[in-house]
């Protein structure tokens, strides 16, 4: 390959992370091949003479002096068939392919290709020849999973016009399958900068909800689909099951999951895991509908920066072929470190505690490129982004979360304290909320029930009057209180205990649909108003607190045809309630 | 070998050396001395016209009249089979008065990260014989599970009863310990020896010991010599590797004065700002390699400066490892050994590693209604303080005496004691037993509470 003597420069320092090379021409962004070895790097910096790159390899062992070599290219993804059932690093680089290449353990200096080039795919065309078509139009698919349909699509920068040649066959992801009248020709992949949002027509404001089959999450604090949510919480308290949760059963149709900066262990889990689990849509194998990015917490910072961005481009790609993605970001804490770490090697002047003054521009725009969008082929789809914060200390006041909070719409707040108590998800309903709330009612007067929005209603409620009496218990004891509030107490125990505590590990508990839940709460409502009628018809809170058929209630949970136990719970309440009376 | 008299400052750990040929990053440099002292470093930042060494012993003796040489490599560590019973130091040279390593190999200290993919999923249950771990905080094999503790708790104790104790039930595959000291006493270190001769247990174990009196700068690199020599035993010997680091508080504080004599811009509390990264590289070399027999897991010790979790040593240190075991000062107080809290404490990887075929098909639903009924009582104590005992319902009555059974039973043993995963789970039946049943019916499906509770098995 002949180089441009311009494209190419050397190196004068080298002190971690990040490095400084003279004497060539470099745009913001630009990927550069570093020293001998080729290591990928990316421009970041440009002063005066010294042009500052970020390695995303290891640089131990580089010396000043050795060649840096300009791609003129940005940092791009490539997109296509493929991509699903993939694990990736941060860089796009299939980690199967690179133990391929170099082993067990990451070395450097080894290019990977983010697509199999030799594979090949059935394409089935749905224009013909003669038909318009545009940048973003979708022209063939490819039956890429069982569960999903990959459907290919005219690049968006491309002119578009007639189409001269199309034909259905197999095909690698290079093989041009498309020529039109203005001379462009395009194979089924597309390659795309990771730091430039693609482009669609229009935002629309969600308002069907993102169902993840957690109780808690669907039932009290919902997010929509295109919408964004955090999960602060200090170390244990939940922030990965959580992730991992929403991963395996909300009802998106693809999963975008970044392991940022986050334990090897942990994602291994995930790879052992998800392949044997099974989507309760498709019925097909979860890892059918995944993509996951996997840059652990000791490989190199820098790729650590750029995998949030390749994810998000990822799921951008699927957003435009009108599919519903979700995208799971555990940890961006790790990113915002990342920058910091890259930051203060520039030796930048900080912003708070020595994070990047631009932070919380690159937290909004990362979030903003969530959404539910109208896009270029008229089709609709949606990103919604879940972004886990590991905020020091376990304090909310740190800066990632508070800049995280001011652009999300759901606040899920994992709590210490109750994990310490097993009460998992140890989302404090409290202190979390989702704005969507209002959006979303509509949804689940009509597709769950008219009294959806009622029981949440009621639900929270019961729940902030009890902090409230707790408050009163913790001076006087629960016997000092009145005999309403002593149920009203109790009723509060059994939506925490029964519907807000969920066990992740249980095969039944695990996953909770809507009608489920529906039950649950009439059930909890139900016990609540004889309670409350028998007070007032005078018998004993000890005595209503006694009530043998709430002892079965716990077993709903564990039950799949748990409608049978619910009759006879209904049955028994019925009967005890009355007895009491009598 | 181009030996460069070129010193131009010399600051903390820092040495500058001007006007070199290239040189390379994190290239090993040996600093030679008037008297023909050799002193060792690394190249922290390299250009053109100045490099930045960082000296891992103490700079004293050093001046503008000291020799440069670059060696042309990273610091690359020699291993072999007959380190196993060897003494060495923080710097890796034997101290025990036996003779030099013969290497097998030699090894980049830094090690590589494993690749995500090549990794196998850690699912071999470790018993260690005490029941706040196997029961409710339990370690596989290739987890890090640290111990955070505070000045003047038996941290030592607990550690040395797990290097002690663990086992693989049922398996009688080579089993080593890695053993890396920084920072500790004599004292301390002359504790560690003495039980490892006195069990034995020497013989299959590398011990590295970074001395309080020794360089500050040389601990950064001792927990990196112990995990390479620990990689090795793993990987290329088949062994399955215990690696007790301690303290590292003292490693943190090393890296802290690193940074500050490098004028950085510091993070929280004047810790670097790469401290995680820096940490997630020790402690990820922590593992399972697919298709390999052995295995390393980590015990890293801590101390928390002021008992406080949310300083920045155990906070990212819990951000990385998968759990930790906390030690109480309130429990060591009232007697209790091993003084461990369970509620701070956890292990993430549990849930692989327990269970039918595994451990015991009780186990998770044991392990949480202990949790919840301890968490509870303990909540119940605040309470008790101000409206005293008789205020108490009669079912909060009962879980107020459950977490002192809990605790003068489960978590109270013997430093010897070495209980066995089904007497810890029998055990915590037995304590079941003061807890109605409708509230053990919450947590526990009603087949299990027929198959274990002592009220059905007579």
């Amino acid at each position: 390959m002949e180089v441009k003597s311009k494209d190419t420069g050397i190196l004068k320092r080298i002190a971690g992370p990040v490095v400084t090379a003279i004497n060539f021409d470099a745009h913001m962004y630009d990927v550069v091949k570093v020293g001998n070895e080729q290591l990928m790097g990316e421009v970041i910096k440009i002063d005066g003479e010294d042009i500052i790159i970020q390695v995303y390899e290891s640089t131990t062992g580089i010396r000043p002096g050795e060649p840096v070599t300009n791609t003129g290219l940005s940092l791009a993804v490539e997109l296509g068939p493929g991509l699903l059932t993939s694990i990736y690093d941060g860089i796009q680089r299939p980690l199967e392919v690179l133990i391929e290449k170099m082993g067990n353990f990451i070395s450097r200096g080894v290019t990977a290709p983010g697509l199999n080039h030799e594979k090949k795919w059935e394409f089935v065309p749905v224009v013909n020849k003669g038909d318009e078509v545009k940048p973003g139009q979708i022209i063939g698919t490819v039956q890429e999973t069982r569960s999903i349909v990959h459907k290919i699509m005219i690049p968006p920068n491309a002119k578009g016009g007639k189409v001269t040649k199309i034909e259905a066959g197999s095909f690698t992801v290079d093989d041009i399958v498309i020529e039109l009248d203005s001379k462009e020709k395009f194979p089924m992949m597309q390659k795309w900068p990771v730091r430039v949002p693609r482009p669609y027509v229009e935002k629309h404001s969600p308002s069907i909800p993102l169902l993840t089959g957690q109780r808690i999450l669907d039932g009290l604090f919902p997010i929509a689909k295109g919408g964004t949510a955090a999960i602060p919480g200090p170390f244990g308290s939940g922030k990965t099951v959580t992730q991992q949760q929403l991963a395996k059963w909300s009802d998106a149709e693809i999963v975008v999951y970044i392991g940022c900066g986050e334990r090897g262990n942990e994602m291994t889990e995930v790879l052992t895991e998800f392949p044997e689990l099974t989507d309760p849509k498709t019925g097909n194998s979860l890892m059918e509908r995944t993509i996951l990015i996997a840059n652990t917490s000791n490989m190199p910072v820098a790729a650590r920066e750029a995998s949030v961005y390749t994810g998000i481009t990822i799921a951008e790609y699927f957003r435009d072929q009108g599919y519903d993605v979700a995208l799971m970001a555990d940890s961006t804490s790790r990113w915002a470190e990342a920058m910091r770490e890259i930051c203060s090697r520039l030796e930048e002047m900080p912003g708070e505690e020595g994070y990047p003054a631009y932070l919380s521009s690159r937290l909004s725009e990362f979030y903003e490129r969530a959404g539910l969008v109208e896009s270029l082929n008229g089709g609709s789809g949606s990103v919604s982004v879940i972004g886990a914060v590991s905020p020091a200390g376990g304090d909310f006041s740190e800066p990632v979360t508070q800049n995280t909070l001011r652009i999300v719409k759901v606040f899920w707040a994992l709590d210490a304290s109750l994990s310490r108590k097993r009460h998992f998800p140890a989302i404090n309903w409290l202190q979390s909320y989702s704005l969507y709330q209002g959006q979303l009612t509509e949804y689940f007067d009509e597709k769950v029930s008219p009294e959806w929005n009622k029981l949440r209603a009621w639900a929270m409620e019961v729940l902030q009057k009890e902090a409230e009496l707790q408050e009163i218990v913790q001076l006087v004891g629960s016997d000092a209180l009145p005999e309403t509030e002593q149920i009203t107490i109790e009723v509060a125990r059994m939506l925490r205990e029964l519907f807000l505590q969920q066990n992740g590990f249980d095969p039944v508990d695990t996953y909770c649909d809507l009608a489920k839940q529906l039950d649950m709460f009439k059930m909890i409502n139900y016990f609540a108003e004889l309670a409350y009628a028998a007070q007032a018809a005078g018998v004993p809170p000890a005595q209503i607190l006694a009530v043998k058929a709430k002892n079965e209630m716990p077993q709903i949970k564990f039950t799949k045809d748990y409608k049978p136990l619910l009759d006879s719970i209904y049955k028994g309440l019925d009967e005890e309630f009355k007895a009491l009376r009598a | 070998m181009k030996e460069y008299k070129t010193v131009s400052k010399i600051a903390g750990p820092l040495v500058f050396v001007e006007k070199t040929e290239p040189v390379s990053y994190e290239e090993q440099v040996s600093f030679v001395l008037p008297d023909g002292t050799m002193k060792r470093g690394q190249v922290l930042d390299t250009s053109d016209d100045l490099v930045v060494v960082q000296c891992f012993e103490t700079t004293t003796g050093l001046g503008k009249d000291t020799g440069v040489r670059f060696l042309g490599e990273t610091f690359k560590m020699p291993v072999s089979k007959s380190m196993l019973g060897r003494i060495l130091s923080g710097g890796g040279k034997p101290i025990d008065g036996g003779p030099d390593i013969v290497p097998d190999k030699r090894l980049d200290i830094e090690g590589a990260a494993i690749n995500p993919y090549a990794r196998g999923s850690p699912r071999d249950f470790i018993q260690t014989g005490i029941s706040t771990i196997d029961g409710t905080n339990t370690l596989v094999r290739g987890q890090k599970l640290p111990i955070f503790s505070s000045a003047g708790l038996p941290h030592n104790e607990i550690a040395l009863q797990i290097a002690r104790q663990a086992k693989v039930p049922g398996s009688d595959e080579a089993f080593a310990v890695v053993f890396a000291a920084m920072g500790i006493t004599r004292e301390e270190a002359n504790y560690f020896m003495a039980d490892f001769e006195r069990t034995g247990a020497l013989e299959r174990a590398v011990v590295f010991l970074n001395l309080a009196d020794d360089p500050a700068v040389e601990r950064t690199v001792t927990p990196r010599l112990a995990l390479t020599t620990a990689e090795y035993l793993a990987y290329d010997l088949g062994y399955h590797v215990l690696v007790i680091l301690t303290d590292m508080t003292n490693y943190c504080e090393a890296l802290r004065q690193i940074g500050a004599a490098r004028e950085e811009v510091p993070g929280r509390r004047g810790y670097p700002g790469y401290m995680y990264t820096n940490l997630a590289c020790i402690y990820e070399r922590a593992g399972i390699i697919k298709g390999l027999k052995g295995s390393v897991t980590q015990i890293p010790i801590l101390t928390m400066p002021g008992d406080d979790i949310t300083h920045p040593i155990p906070d990212l240190t819990g951000y990385i490892t998968e759990g930790q075991i906390v030690i109480s000062p309130e429990l060591h107080r009232k007697g209790i050994y091993p003084p461990i809290n369970v509620l701070p404490s956890l292990s993430r990887l549990m849930n692989l590693g327990i269970g039918a075929g595994l451990t015991r098909e009780d186990h998770k639903k044991v392990s949480d209604m202990l949790y919840s009924g301890y968490a509870e009582g303990v909540d119940l104590r605040g309470l008790v303080a101000i409206v005293g005992k008789d205020a108490l319902s009669e079912r909060d009555q009962k879980f107020l005496e459950f977490a002192d059974v809990f605790e003068n039973r489960f978590v109270r043993q013997g430093a010897d004691e070495d209980r066995s995963i089904a007497q810890t789970l029998d055990l915590g039946w037995d304590l079941f037993q003061g807890l109605p049943e409708s509230e053990l019916e919450k947590r526990i499906d009603r087949d299990l509470i027929k198959k274990y509770h002592p009220k059905y098995r007579g």
